[in-house]
C-alpha cells in the first residue's frame, strides 16, 4: 500500500499532497517538512530509499523518492510494495505528466494542481496501484477532459435557455 | 449537431479561479497569510451563492489552500453540495476536495451515502470512477456497510473494465472498514483472479495480496490458483505481487516452498527485470528453511552482485535481502563480511543503516570486539542524531544479544562507557561483580561530567544502572563513603526523576554499608558524620517534584534521623539497618509478570472488597501504589517507631498539597530551589558533546582491553599449541592438522572468566510464546477470517431494504410542473414510507419488479409494466419427497401457502388503493396472484446502442433463493449482452442470493440496434428455492418503449428555432380529446413520462424538446383549446416520432 504521495520543490514548498490515511492539516504539514528535511540533504547519487520518517508509520514504511530538476516526488509505501516497482511508477507518473502538460515544469504543477490530482487518480487509487501503462492513463485523462469540455458547452446552453423541467 | 453549434456566451465570470488564486499568493509573498485570509473570505461569499459553478470554483480553491495547510473542514457541507452536482466537471471537483479533507469524523459524510450510491450506479462510467476514487479515500464503516452491496454489483456486473478494476480495488478498503463483508464478497473477488482483463486481474491480485499479508493462513487454499497465475502471467507487476504473496505463504506451508523453488530459480535466471529478480530472491529466502542450500547460495550470489553494483538502489536492496538470509543462514552471509564492512563506510546513510543491521547477525565471539571497536569509531564520526542513535542501539544490541553469549571479556564490556548495561549483567555474572561495582563507582564519581550531554542523549540511563549496582553490591565498594557522597550531590537533582529515585534508595543501602563498616570502630565519628551527611542532603530530594523521589527521600530521611538519635545514645544499629536491604536479587525476565498463569478459580475482574466510594480522596492513591513497591524488607519495628512522626509529616504535606492546587504537576518552582541552592554554583558544568570521543577519566579505555584480550588470547593459543604439540608428539597421528591450520575456531576462544549465566526468572507454568507484541489495534486483526468455510445463510451483504416500487405519481396531483423538481425528494420519501407500510401487509413472495425509465441528470421517471407470470407458485408440486419428515414439512408449507394466498389478496386491495401499478398498461394480474415487477431502463449516453436495465428482485416468500439466472429471448433488434464465450441462449447469473424479504438490484445491458420501434422481450428468471432445492421459473416480459430511449435534454430557444428551420425534420401531429387538466399539468406530464423539456411557453402554447440516445431530435409544439390538445411534432426519424406520439396518446387516454 502507498500511504502518501508528496510532491514538493527544492525549497520544500508543497506542490501536491495526497494522503491515503487521514492526518490533520498541521500534521500533514509537519510530515511534509520532515520529509523534505530528510530528502533534501541527500545527494543525487545516493539511493532513492529512505527509512526513518518517524511521523508517517513505523518501521514497515519507507520513503521512495525521485528528484527531477526542481521537484521531489516522494512516495511513502509499506513493505507490500516493490521498491523498484514504485521507482518505475514514479517515472511513469512523471512521464504521464510530461505528456499531458507537454514538457511539464514546476509551473504546470503550481497552477494546475487539480489536473495533476486527476492524473494521479488514474495511476493510484486509495493507495493501490491502478494502472501502470502510460498510454492507458493518458487516454483516460483525455476522455475525461473532453467530457469536461463538452459539458461546459451544454452548460452554457442550459443557462440561457430558460428551461424548466420537472424531475 | 445543431445543439453544439450554438455556443452559449456566458461562461464562468467569477472574481477568481484557481489560477488567479495561485498567482495572487505568489504576488503577495510578504503578507501571504493576510492575502489568503481575504481569499478565504471571498470563498465564503462564493459558497453562499446558489450557482453551482461558483461553488465548485470556490471548492477547487479550497482544495489548494488545504494543501498549504489550511483547515477547510468548515466547508464540508459545500463540498457535499458540489459532489452531488449532476455535471461531471463539478462532481469531480467535489470528490477531489472530499478525498483531501474528509475523514471518519467528518459528520456530513453520512449525507453522501445516497449520492455515492447514485454515482456508483450511474450509466456514465466516469461518474462511477470519480466516486470510487473519492470513496477509497474517505470510506467509513458506515459507508462501507451501506455501499458494500453496490460495490459488489459493480464488481460482477460492471460493463466497463475500468469501473470493474476500481471497484475491485476498493473492496479492500471496504473489508478493512467493514470486516463482515469479507466472507460474502470473497468468492467474487476470487473469481476476478481469473478475469480475462489483465487490469481487473491485477487489481484482484493486489487486493488479495494486501489481505494475505496480514493473515496469510486464511489464504493458503488459494496457493494453487496463484501458482497457476505465476507460471502463466507475463505482467511483471502481477508477478511481483504474486511472488510477494508467496513470500507470506511459504513460511506456513513447507510443501509450497519446495514447489516454488523451481519456477523461482527459473525466473531468477531468466528475468531481466531487477525488481522481479529481487522479489524472487526474497521469496526464496522466506521459504529457505525448507529449501535446498543450493538455492540459498544462488540467492546470496545474486545479492552480492546487487551489492557490488554501482547503482545505490540495488546495493541497498541487496543488503536488505541479505539481512533476511542472515536470520536462517548466518554462515552463508558471514562469508561476505568484507563487503558489508565496506558498506559501513558508504556515504549513503540508508546503506550504512542496512549494513549495520547485517553486522548484528554476523557477530561472533571472535570478532565482537573488533566490530564494536569499528562501530565506536563511527559513533565518533557520525553526524546526525538518527544515525548515531541507531549506531549506539546497535552496539548495545550486538553486545547483549542472546544473553551476552558472545561476550568473552566482561571487563571490556563493562568499561564501554556508552553501553548502559542493564543491571542484568552484574546480576548475572557473579564473578565480575566486584569489577563492575568499582567501575560504576568511578562512573558515578564522574557523573557530573556526563550529565550535561547525557541528558540530551538519554545515556543518563547508565547512571540509573550504576547507582543500582553500587547500592545493591555496596559490600564490594572500596570506598562506600565517597560513592555515597557522589550520589548525594545537589547536581543529581537535575537528573530525570526515576534516576533520582534509584539514587535515593541506593544511598540508603550505601549508608547501611558504611554503618556496618564502622561498626566495632571505637571512634563513632565517621558513622555520625555519615548520618549527618544524609540528613543534610536528603531534604533536597524531599522537595523533589517527582512523587517517588519525594516519598522515598522523606521515608529515608526520617529513618536516618531516628538512627542518628540511636547513635548518639551509642546503640548499635548497623545490623538492623543492614537487615533492611538483606536478601539476594535474581534477575527476572521482563515478560515474567505477564506470564504468571492465572490460578484456577481466580476472577481478576471481581471486586475483592466493595468498590471504593467516590469520595475517597485521590491524593491517597499514589501513596497506595507506592506502598506496594516499598521494599518488603523494611522492618516493622522501625515503621512503628516512625509512625507518629511520619503521620505528622504526612498530615503537614497533605495540608500543603491542599493549599497548592498544582502539586501533582511538576512544579518548576521547586526545581529552581535546587538550582539556587548553595553549593550548585561552584560545580562546573561541563558540556560534553558526543562528537568528542567519550572518555570518562578513571576508566580504562576500551582499547586497552582489546589489547589485553588479544594478549590473553595469544597466550592461550600458545599454550594450546604447546599442549597440542605434546599431544601430537604423544599420538603421532596425522589428524591433528585440522587444529592449527587457519584461524582459531569459535570454540577455541575461552572466556576470560568462567561466568555462569543465570537465566532470567520466569514464573512457574509460564508458557513460552511470542505473541506478546502483537498490536491489538491493528485493523487487520478483524480481517483474520476463515474464508474456506461455506457461507452461512445469515452471511450476506446488507442490502438496502427497499426502494423499488416507487410508482410515478401523476404530476397532475402534484400541482405545478415547475415546482415538481423541488418537490421530488419529498415525494420520494413519502412514497417510501407508503411502500414500507405496504410491505408489511404484502404477501411474502418472490417477485420481480420492473419499471422502465431513463435516468438522465435529475429527471427520474419510471413506467410500470405488469408482467404476466406463469408457473410461479408451483414449486411444492414438483418436489418428490422421500422421507416422512420431509412430507410433513411439505404439508406445513402448503398450509402456509394457503395463508399466504389470503394475505396476498389483502395486499392487492392495498395496492389498488395506491393505484400505481396498473396505470400504464392496464394489464393487471390474471388468475394467479402475481408478483409485481419493476425494472428500470437507462439509455447509455456514451453508446447509442446500449440500454441498461436495472431489475429489482424482491423475495417475498419465506425461503432463501439462490442461483438466480436471468435470461431473455433475444430479438433481432435487441440483445442481452452476455459475457464473452457464452452462447446466445445462456442466462446471466444474478450476482446475489436473496434471503426472505430482501430485495436487491441487478443490472443487465442490452444492445439495441434500432430504437425507432417499441419492443417487448420475453424472458425467464430461474432460481433455486433453498428449502426445497428445486428449480423454479418465472416468466416475464420487458417492455422497451420508445420513450425509454429518449433523454431529457435541455434546449436553448435559439437552438430550437434553428433546428426547426433546418428543414431536416419531418412532421407529424396528433390530437388528444377530452383532456381535462390545466395546461401546465399537461406539460409536466409529458416532461415526466416522456422525458421532454419545455423550451418555451406562451399562454396555451408550448414548445418542447427531447433527444434520443442515438441523437434524434424530437420537437413538439403543444397547443390546447378547451379539452382538445393538439400536438404538432417534428423529428428526423418519422417512425420514432409516430411511436412516441402513440405513447403520449396512451398516457393521456388513461387519465
Amino acid at each position: 500500500m502507498i500511504k502518501a504521495i508528496l510532491i514538493f520543490n527544492n525549497h520544500g514548498k508543497p506542490r501536491l499532497i495526497r494522503f491515503y490515511q487521514y492526518f490533520a492539516e498541521d500534521m500533514q504539514q509537519q510530515i511534509i517538512r520532515e520529509t523534505f528535511h530528510l530528502v533534501s540533504k541527500r545527494d543525487d547519487n545516493v539511493c532513492n530509499f529512505l527509512e526513518g520518517g518517524s511521523l508517517i508509520g513505523g518501521s514497515d514504511y519507507k520513503l521512495i523518492y525521485r528528484h527531477y530538476a526542481t521537484l521531489y516526488f516522494v512516495f511513502c509505501v509499506d513493505s507490500s510494495e516493490s521498491e523498484l516497482g514504485i521507482l518505475d511508477l514514479i517515472q511513469v507518473f512523471v512521464e504521464t505528466l510530461d505528456k499531458c502538460f507537454e514538457n511539464v515544469c514546476e509551473l504546470d504543477l503550481i497552477f494546475h494542481m487539480d489536473k495533476v490530482h486527476y492524473i494521479l487518480q488514474e495511476v493510484v487509487m486509495g493507495g493501490m496501484v491502478l494502472e501502470t501503462n502510460m498510454n492507458e492513463i493518458v487516454a483516460q485523462v483525455e476522455v475525461q477532459n473532453r467530457m469536461e469540455k463538452s459539458e461546459s458547452l451544454v452548460g452554457s446552453v442550459a443557462k440561457n435557455g430558460h428551461v424548466t423541467f420537472p424531475t | 449537431m445543431a445543439l453544439k453549434i450554438v455556443k452559449g456566451s456566458i461562461d464562468r465570470m467569477f472574481d477568481k479561479n484557481l489560477q488567479d488564486l495561485v498567482r495572487g499568493i505568489r504576488n503577495h509573498k510578504e503578507d501571504e497569510a493576510k492575502y489568503i485570509s481575504t481569499c478565504i473570505d471571498e470563498i465564503k461569499q462564493e459558497l453562499k451563492q446558489d450557482n453551482i459553478a461558483v461553488k465548485a470554483n470556490a471548492v477547487c480553491k479550497l482544495t489548494y489552500l488545504q494543501m498549504l495547510g489550511y483547515d477547510v473542514s468548515w466547508a464540508a457541507f459545500n463540498i457535499v453540495e458540489v459532489m452531488s452536482s449532476s455535471k461531471f466537471t463539478y462532481k469531480r471537483i467535489g470528490y477531489l476536495a472530499a478525498s483531501q479533507c474528509f475523514h471518519e469524523s467528518t459528520d456530513v459524510i453520512m449525507l453522501t451515502t445516497n449520492q455515492i450510491r447514485k454515482d456508483l450506479s450511474s450509466p456514465n462510467q466516469y461518474d462511477t470512477g470519480v466516486a470510487l476514487t473519492g470513496l477509497s479515500c474517505f470510506v467509513t464503516p458506515d459507508l462501507a456497510r451501506d455501499l458494500a452491496n453496490d460495490i459488489m454489483t459493480l464488481v460482477s456486473h460492471g460493463d466497463c473494465v475500468k469501473r470493474k478494476r476500481c471497484s475491485v480495488l476498493i473492496m479492500y478498503k471496504v473489508f478493512l472498514k467493514y470486516p463482515e463483508s469479507l466472507r460474502p464478497a470473497f468468492p467474487r473477488l476470487k473469481e476476478k483472479l481469473e478475469d480475462p482483463d489483465p487490469g481487473v486481474q491485477s487489481a484482484a491480485v493486489n487486493v488479495i495480496c494486501e489481505l494475505a499479508r496480514r493473515n496469510p493462513k486464511n489464504y493458503l487454499s488459494l496457493a494453487p490458483l496463484f501458482f497457476k497465475l505465476m507460471t502463466s502471467s507475463t505482467n511483471n507487476w502481477v508477478l511481483i505481487k504474486i511472488i510477494k504473496l508467496f513470500g507470506a505463504l511459504t513460511p506456513l506451508e513447507p510443501r509450497l516452498g519446495k514447489k516454488l523453488i523451481e519456477p523461482l530459480t527459473n525466473l531468477i535466471h531468466s528475468t531481466s527485470a531487477m525488481s522481479l529478480l529481487y522479489e524472487c530472491v526474497n521469496t526464496v529466502i522466506a521459504g529457505q528453511y525448507c529449501s535446498s542450500v543450493g538455492s540459498v547460495v544462488l540467492c546470496v550470489q545474486k545479492l552480492r552482485i546487487l551489492i557490488e553494483d554501482s547503482d545505490q538502489n540495488l546495493k541497498y536492496l541487496g543488503l536488505l535481502a541479505m539481512s533476511k538470509i542472515l536470520k536462517t543462514h548466518p554462515k552463508s552471509v558471514q562469508s561476505h563480511k568484507d563487503l558489508i564492512l565496506q558498506c559501513l563506510d558508504d556515504k549513503d546513510e540508508s546503506i550504512r543503516l542496512r549494513a549495520l543491521d547485517l553486522l548484528y547477525g554476523m557477530v561472533s565471539k571472535k570478532n565482537l570486539m573488533e566490530i564494536v571497536k569499528k562501530l565506536m569509531l563511527h559513533v565518533d564520526k557520525a553526524e546526525g542524531t538518527t544515525y548515531r542513535d541507531e549506531l549506539l542501539t546497535k552496539i548495545i544490541d550486538i553486545c547483549s544479544q542472546s544473553n551476552y553469549q558472545y561476550i568473552t571479556n566482561f571487563e571490556w564490556s563493562v568499561s564501554q562507557p556508552v553501553t548502559p548495561h542493564p543491571p542484568g549483567i552484574s546480576v548475572s555474572w557473579w564473578t565480575i561483580r566486584v569489577f563492575a561495582v568499582a567501575q560504576m563507582a568511578t562512573l558515578l564519581d564522574n557523573a557530573h561530567l556526563l550529565t550535561g550531554s547525557m541528558q540530551r542523549n538519554g545515556i543518563c540511563e547508565v547512571l540509573y544502572a550504576a547507582a543500582w549496582i553500587c547500592g545493591e553490591f555496596s559490600e564490594h565498594l572500596e570506598n562506600p563513603l565517597q560513592t555515597l557522597e557522589a550520589m548525594l550531590r545537589p547536581k543529581v537533582a537535575t537528573l530525570p526523576g526515576h534516576i533520582q529515585a534509584v539514587y535515593v534508595q541506593n544511598a540508603a543501602k550505601l549508608f547501611a554499608t558504611v554503618l556496618k563498616s564502622q561498626e566495632g570502630n571505637t571512634d563513632s565519628t565517621t558513622a555520625q558524620e555519615t548520618s549527618q551527611l544524609m540528613i543534610d542532603r536528603l531534604p533536597l530530594f524531599v522537595q523533589s517534584a517527582n512523587l517517588e523521589v519525594q516519598e522515598r527521600a522523606s521515608c529515608i530521611l526520617q529513618l536516618v534521623k531516628y538512627i542518628q538519635k540511636l547513635q548518639q545514645k551509642d546503640v548499635e544499629v548497623a545490623e538492623e539497618v543492614i537487615a533492611l536491604f538483606a536478601g539476594e536479587l535474581n534477575p527476572v525476565a521482563p515478560k515474567a509478570q505477564k506470564k504468571v498463569p492465572v490460578p484456577e478459580g481466580l476472577d481478576l475482574d471481581a471486586w475483592i472488597n466493595e468498590p471504593p466510594s467516590e469520595s475517597e480522596s485521590e491524593d491517597e492513591q499514589p501513596k497506595a501504589i507506592f506502598a506496594k513497591e516499598e521494599p518488603k524488607h523494611s522492618r516493622p519495628r522501625h515503621t512503628e517507631v516512625d509512625e507518629k512522626e511520619l503521620a505528622r509529616r504526612r498530615e503537614a504535606r497533605k495540608q500543603e498539597q491542599a493549599n497548592n492546587p498544582f502539586y501533582i504537576k511538576a512544579s518548576p518552582s521547586s526545581q529552581k530551589v535546587y538550582q539556587d541552592a548553595p553549593g550548585v554554583e561552584h560545580i562546573p558544568v561541563v558540556q560534553i558533546d558526543l562528537s568528542v570521543p567519550l572518555k570518562v577519566p578513571g576508566l580504562p579505555m576500551s582499547d586497552q582491553y582489546v589489547k589485553l584480550e588479544e594478549e590473553r588470547r595469544q597466550k592461550e593459543r600458545a599454550e594450546k599449541k604447546k599442549k597440542e604439540k605434546k599431544k601430537r608428539k604423544e599420538k603421532r597421528s596425522g589428524r591433528g592438522k585440522k587444529h592449527d591450520s587457519g584461524p582459531e575456531s569459535e570454540e577455541d576462544i575461552t572466556p576470560a572468566h568462567m561466568v555462569d549465566i543465570v537465566t532470567e526468572e520466569m514464573p512457574e507454568n509460564a508458557l513460552p510464546s511470542d505473541d506478546d507484541d502483537k498490536d491489538p489495534n491493528d485493523p487487520h486483526k478483524a480481517l483474520d477470517i476463515d474464508l474456506d468455510k461455506p457461507l452461512a445463510d445469515s452471511e450476506k451483504l446488507p442490502v438496502r431494504s427497499h426502494r423499488a416500487a416507487e410508482a410515478p405519481k401523476s404530476p397532475a396531483e402534484d400541482g405545478d410542473a415547475e415546482s415538481a423538481a423541488t418537490q421530488e425528494p419529498k415525494k420520494k420519501s413519502g412514497k417510501e414510507k407508503r411502500e414500507k407500510k405496504k410491505d408489511k401487509d404484502r404477501d411474502r413472495k418472490v417477485s420481480l419488479k420492473c419499471s422502465v425509465s431513463l435516468q438522465i441528470q435529475f429527471s427520474t421517471s419510471r413506467i410500470f409494466n405488469e408482467l404476466s407470470p406463469s408457473s410461479f407458485w408451483v414449486f411444492n408440486e414438483k418436489k418428490s419427497s422421500k422421507h416422512k419428515k420431509k412430507k410433513q414439512k411439505k404439508e406445513k408449507e402448503e398450509k402456509e401457502k394457503k395463508k399466504k394466498k389470503k394475505k396476498h389478496h389483502h395486499h392487492h386491495h392495498h395496492s389498488d388503493g395506491g393505484g400505481e401499478e396498473s396505470v400504464q398498461n392496464g394489464t393487471v394480474e390474471e388468475e394467479e396472484p402475481l408478483p409485481v415487477s419493476v425494472y428500470d431502463i437507462q439509455g447509455n449516453l456514451q453508446d447509442g446502442s446500449q440500454v441498461v436495465v436495472s431489475v429489482i428482485f424482491e423475495n417475498k416468500c419465506d425461503s432463501f433463493l439462490k442461483s438466480m439466472e436471468f435470461n431473455v429471448l433475444d430479438s433481432l433488434n435487441s440483445k442481452l449482452q452476455r459475457p464473452e464465450g457464452s452462447g446466445p441462449h445462456d442466462g446471466l447469473t444474478v450476482p446475489f442470493q436473496l434471503p426472505p424479504g430482501v430485495s436487491n438490484e441487478a443490472r443487465f445491458v442490452f444492445t439495441v440496434q434500432s430504437i425507432v420501434m417499441p419492443q417487448k422481450l420475453k424472458g425467464t428468471l430461474t432460481f433455486i428455492v433453498k428449502d426445497s432445492s428445486t428449480h423454479e421459473k418465472l416468466d416475464f416480459k420487458l417492455h422497451f418503449t420508445c420513450t425509454s430511449y429518449l433523454i431529457t435534454t435541455p434546449c436553448y430557444s435559439d437552438a430550437f428555432a434553428k433546428l426547426l428551420e433546418s428543414g431536416d425534420l419531418k412532421g407529424s401531429s396528433v390530437r388528444l380529446e377530452g383532456v381535462n387538466m390545466p395546461f401546465h399539468h399537461l406539460l409536466a406530464r409529458i416532461c415526466f413520462h416522456h422525458h421532454f423539456s419545455v423550451v418555451e411557453r406562451i399562454d396555451s402554447c408550448a414548445s418542447m424538446y427531447s433527444r434520443s440516445i442515438q441523437g434524434h431530435h424530437v420537437c413538439l409544439l403543444v397547443k390546447t383549446s378547451g379539452q382538445t390538445v393538439s400536438i404538432d411534432a417534428k423529428c428526423d426519424e418519422p417512425t420514432l416520432l409516430g411511436n412516441v406520439l402513440d405513447e403520449i396518446k396512451q398516457t393521456f387516454s388513461q387519465c
